[in-house]
């Protein structure tokens, strides 16, 4: 390896090197205050590197990481999410009976996994990455023993996401059976040499699909995500929405896109079946919720389905809306599991509608958060998430995807009904529900969620125009 | 400039608003009042002011926003939106002066609210830019929202919640619209671009014109509304504040005339001209229907929300009549129907806060103890029926005479409408003013504050039918130049010239084929 290898993977390399030394200082000495600077720190060191490899990109390192714009866009957002979710989870960690600094250990591992992804080009990478991600999420999902629900979620998620990763490690070995290769540009010429898909392809591709399905939630490899969100502590439900799909959702984007899957005609239709599926499913499942997790847990679902309709358009423009998207989305789920993370501790998870009744009333601020995430989510002008799904609809209207486009449409005002639901009860009279106040740290990150959905709500042509001139695949 | 000035001191004031309003329940009022004051003054400064070169708009100000998407903050003022923009700020100016004291809890979100849809509202009467206008009108729906489900009565969640899904998912039907012509002109011009003046004449096949077309009259007649989108309108205006009420009816139904007459008939001149009839038809149902169950409420002001559905009726029967006189009948009632519905609310508003209630059967016999009341029921009700020498009666007949000329049988249909006007209007100055006394407490007249009110809603309603011809003037040119890229278009389309018929007639042609 030379030393630009050694630079182009300085953000990596700083959030694989802290774990490391989180364990050595904690053997040392145990202070929660430091780990979490510490962390802070590193995360914000990890996040400023990124502007410094800018002119030795785009490099490659034979034969697994692929490290261009595209990779440094994703890495960057999953290291800002993880340190919005550090800066939220800081009161409800501290709170926790037993080990708790080992939880920012867990928290690098998972988002050195996710980083991963962003950067990969090769199975083994792409492989290495979902499971360092998905063993760490194991931990950080059950990390409070105390709670049944907190381990029954666990076990939830370990279980399924390792028959998942199964499925997926299985496509990969027929792929390569069948290609003799694991990167993903050998992988096209192969097939695209072959003229018509092996069998032993397209059973690859299928149980890839599947693996990768369970990993972003998507109709009918949903099942787990409501019970999983609401089991896990709130901070760990945000980073699973977020950095977790958003990596997953990099390196599949990127996979797709190099085999050039939307040519391929049963790739097309069963790609649009499961975005269908997963918008009218994850809807409509949301709307009798009465829990605001589980909520947010099927508006993910649905949130998933429309990102996937960029697969189709087979266009760069399609995958600048994606980040766009995916941007917006990170921030605008960060704010609404941020706000339900500073109102939980880890004695009670405020997560029932009913407890957020009157919060207009008790905590304005925080209330006004949640509700510009909520209106985000559903797409309202002014909030970054208008933007991102004008943005998708206009590049999936441009590539002629009308009954794609059309069942967005239909699901944004199915979406907009249990969004205003949880509003609402804002606004009622008060509950008796007694909410903890919310940190410092905690109140920054929502200022900064804040502000950001603002400014790409009603000034985002900065950031398009960054997309549109470097994001390339 | 100054047009971004408007809607930036609207937001900025709302923002004090909010702050103040943790200090004292005073400020949020006083700030309000003075942001209105001051944007009033500039927007009569502007119409002194023509500053803009050619004579098609009196201001027209332009600034790339996401040049990406080819989306500009174009702002324009011409006599309609000039027109809509007076009485958008003397009846905000109105509504915080009725919120006084009605409104008590929560004042500085109350006035956020409350200023962040006028400057919605100001928003899409300016925006030339169609991007930038469904920016706006979705706006106008959040604070709405809010100032409904927070301030209204009983059953204010329920209808809160009918009138955001309602019109977001009309809204929505539009943004795909709008995409849809973004790219049909695109392709066709190369260009790709969501400028109103430059998507103006796009060519599109008769078929794709009215599907787009569809998704942009289903927002506008849902906004209107149109008898079979109604059903929003009842609730969310009877459940309403007072303000709230009179923002509905006074303004918010006027943005989706608005959008017939500014995006409707020039954008989609041969596709409007197919759906005239049913247009019409729709106009002539929204008369009747809307009047028939008037008559039947027993709330106050369900009653007052439902006349509003027969007026609105006359303005899509206006819209789609094609000429002049009607569109000039259009403007009048867009302004005299906000001041003499919104007359309305108010009373009711201010009876419901003598006597805590909507219901007709539990008033009656009030012009004894509260004439002065009783005296502006009386004139607002006349207004309401269309009585001479009030601004409905000039506007009602000019859109009638209008019709008559495109479509006698419609017209005459319509007129029917007046008739049933009569009837519901007597019946609230019947049973609230006059007839036996239901209610045993204590009836109390109007105050300085509330007669100051009431005089200034007086003298525009009389002034609008003594002298409507100032109005006329201002929004002449406006519904001329309309009317005059619609016609290009109608005789460029059919291959007829210019020649073989001249103006109206190319309508009645059209619609009797």
């Amino acid at each position: 390896m030379t030393a630009t290898d050694f630079l182009s993977l300085a953000p990596l390399l700083i959030i694989a090197i802290a774990p490391v030394v989180i364990m050595i200082v904690i053997s040392v000495l145990r202070n929660y205050e430091v780990v979490y600077g510490f962390s802070i720190l590193s995360l914000l060191f990890a996040f400023s590197s990124i502007f410094f490899i800018i002119p030795v990109i785009p490099h490659s390192i034979e034969p697994l990481f692929n490290i261009d714009i595209y990779s440094l866009f994703f890495v960057g957002i999953i290291i800002f999410s993880a340190l919005l979710v550090t800066l939220i989870s800081y009161e409800y960690i501290k709170n926790l009976e037993g080990v708790r600094e080992e939880y920012y250990i867990i928290l690098f591992t998972s988002t050195l996994g996710a980083s991963l992804l962003a950067v990969a080009n090769h199975f083994i990478l792409f492989f290495t990455g979902i499971e360092t991600l998905s063993i760490s999420l194991y931990i950080l999902i059950a990390f409070q023993r105390s709670k049944d629900s907190s381990i029954e979620a666990g076990i939830k998620y370990l279980i399924l996401a390792s028959v998942s990763s199964a499925f997926l490690l299985f496509g990969m070995a027929l792929i390569y059976a069948a290609t003799g290769t694991m990167q993903f540009a050998g992988i096209f010429s192969a097939i695209s040499n072959n003229g018509q898909l092996s069998p032993l392809v397209i059973s690859g591709f299928g149980m890839m699909m599947v693996g990768i399905g369970f990993k972003l939630a998507l109709v009918p490899f949903h099942m787990w995500t409501p019970d999983v969100y609401q089991g896990a502590p709130a901070p760990v439900a945000a980073f699973i929405a977020t950095a977790s799909k958003g990596a997953v959702m990099a390196v599949l984007i990127r996979f797709f896109f190099i085999i050039r899957g939307f040519d391929n005609h049963n790739f097309f239709i069963v790609i649009s079946a499961i975005a269908i599926l997963s918008m009218f499913t994850g809807n409509i499942l949301a709307i009798r919720q009465q829990n605001i997790k589980r909520l947010l847990a099927y508006s993910s679902i649905a949130n998933m389905g429309y990102l996937i309709v960029i697969l189709l358009t087979g266009s760069n423009k399609g995958i600048q809306a994606s980040v766009f998207y995916i941007i917006s989305y990170f921030i605008t789920t960060l704010g609404a599991f941020g706000v339900v993370s500073l109102l939980s501790t880890c004695k009670y998870e405020t997560d029932k509608i009913e407890d957020y009744r009157g919060l207009f009333w008790k905590r304005p601020w925080v209330a006004l958060v949640f509700t510009l995430s909520l209106l985000s989510l559903a797409g309202i002008p002014v909030t970054a998430g208008f933007i991102a799904k004008f943005y998708i609809i206009f590049e999936g209207m441009k590539a002629g995807l009308m009954i794609l486009v059309i069942s967005m449409i239909v699901n944004s005002v199915i979406g907009l009904y249990y969004y205003l639901r949880v509003i609402t009860a804002m606004f009622s009279p008060a509950s008796e529900t007694k909410l903890p106040a919310s940190s410092l740290s905690g109140n920054i990150a929502l200022a900064v969620i804040t502000l950001s959905i603002l400014i790409l709500g009603i000034y985002p042509g900065w950031l398009i125009n960054i997309i549109m001139k470097f994001v390339t695949l | 400039m100054i047009l971004v000035y408007l809607i930036a001191i609207l937001i900025t004031g709302s923002v004090f608003a909010l702050i103040a309003g943790k200090r004292s329940h005073v400020w949020p009022r006083v700030i309000a009042l003075v942001s209105l004051s001051i944007d009033l003054i500039l927007v009569i400064f502007c119409a002194t002011n023509q500053t803009s070169p050619d004579n098609k708009w009196l201001v027209d100000y332009k600034l790339s926003w996401i040049p990406e998407f080819g989306i500009s903050l174009h702002l324009a003022l011409d006599g309609l939106s000039l027109v809509l923009l007076l009485l958008t700020l003397f009846l905000g100016i109105i509504s915080v002066i009725i919120s006084w004291k009605e409104i008590n809890s929560r004042v500085g979100f109350f006035h956020f609210n409350l200023l962040l849809i006028l400057a919605g509202i100001i928003g899409v009467f300016l925006s030339l830019d169609l991007f930038l206008f469904y920016f706006f009108w979705e706006l106008m729906l959040v604070p709405m929202y809010f100032l409904i489900g927070i301030w209204g009565h009983e059953n204010r969640i329920k209808a809160s919640n009918k009138f955001f899904l309602y019109t977001q998912a009309s809204g929505l039907l539009m943004f795909i619209s709008i995409l849809a012509l973004f790219f049909v002109h695109g392709r066709d011009a190369g260009s790709y671009t969501f400028d109103y003046m430059q998507l103006l004449g796009t060519k599109m096949p008769a078929a794709t014109g009215l599907l787009i077309m569809s998704g942009f009259l289903a927002a506008f007649l849902v906004k209107l509304p149109v008898v079979p989108l109604h059903n929003w309108l009842p609730d969310a205006h009877s459940e309403a504040p007072t303000a709230g009420s009179l923002i509905l009816a006074a303004l918010l139904l006027k943005t989706g005339a608005y959008g017939l007459l500014r995006f409707i008939v020039p954008l989609f001149p041969s596709a409007s001209v197919t759906f005239a009839p049913i247009g019409m038809l729709l106009g002539v149902i929204g008369i009747l229907y809307g009047a028939k169950l008037a008559f039947a409420q027993t709330d106050l002001k369900r009653l007052v929300a439902y006349t509003s559905v027969s007026h609105m009726g006359f303005v899509i029967l206006g819209v789609f009549s094609f000429n002049e006189l009607a569109y000039q009948g259009v403007v009048m009632q867009m302004v005299a129907h906000g001041i003499s519905t919104g007359a309305l609310f108010i009373l009711a508003g201010q009876l419901y806060e003598r006597i805590h209630t909507r219901d007709l059967d539990k008033m009656g016999g009030f012009w004894e103890n509260a004439p002065i009341m009783g005296a502006m029921g009386l004139i607002f009700s006349m207004a309401s029926l269309g009585l001479p020498g009030l601004g409905n009666f000039i506007a009602e007949l000019l859109i009638l005479i209008g019709a008559f000329k495109t479509s006698a049988l419609m017209a005459c249909l319509a007129s029917l409408g007046l008739i049933a006007a009569t009837i519901y209007s007597l019946r609230i100055v019947q049973k609230v003013f006059l007839g036996n006394k239901n209610y045993n407490g204590e009836m109390i007249d109007l105050n300085i504050r509330e007669k100051l009110v009431f005089a200034s809603l007086v003298i525009v309603i009389v002034g609008l039918g003594l002298f409507p011809k100032p109005l006329f003037n201002i929004a002449g040119p406006a519904i001329i130049k309309t009317l005059d890229s619609h016609k290009e278009e109608i005789t460029k389309d059919d291959g007829i010239s210019k020649n073989d018929a001249d103006g109206e007639n190319i309508y009645i042609f059209k619609i009797s084929k």
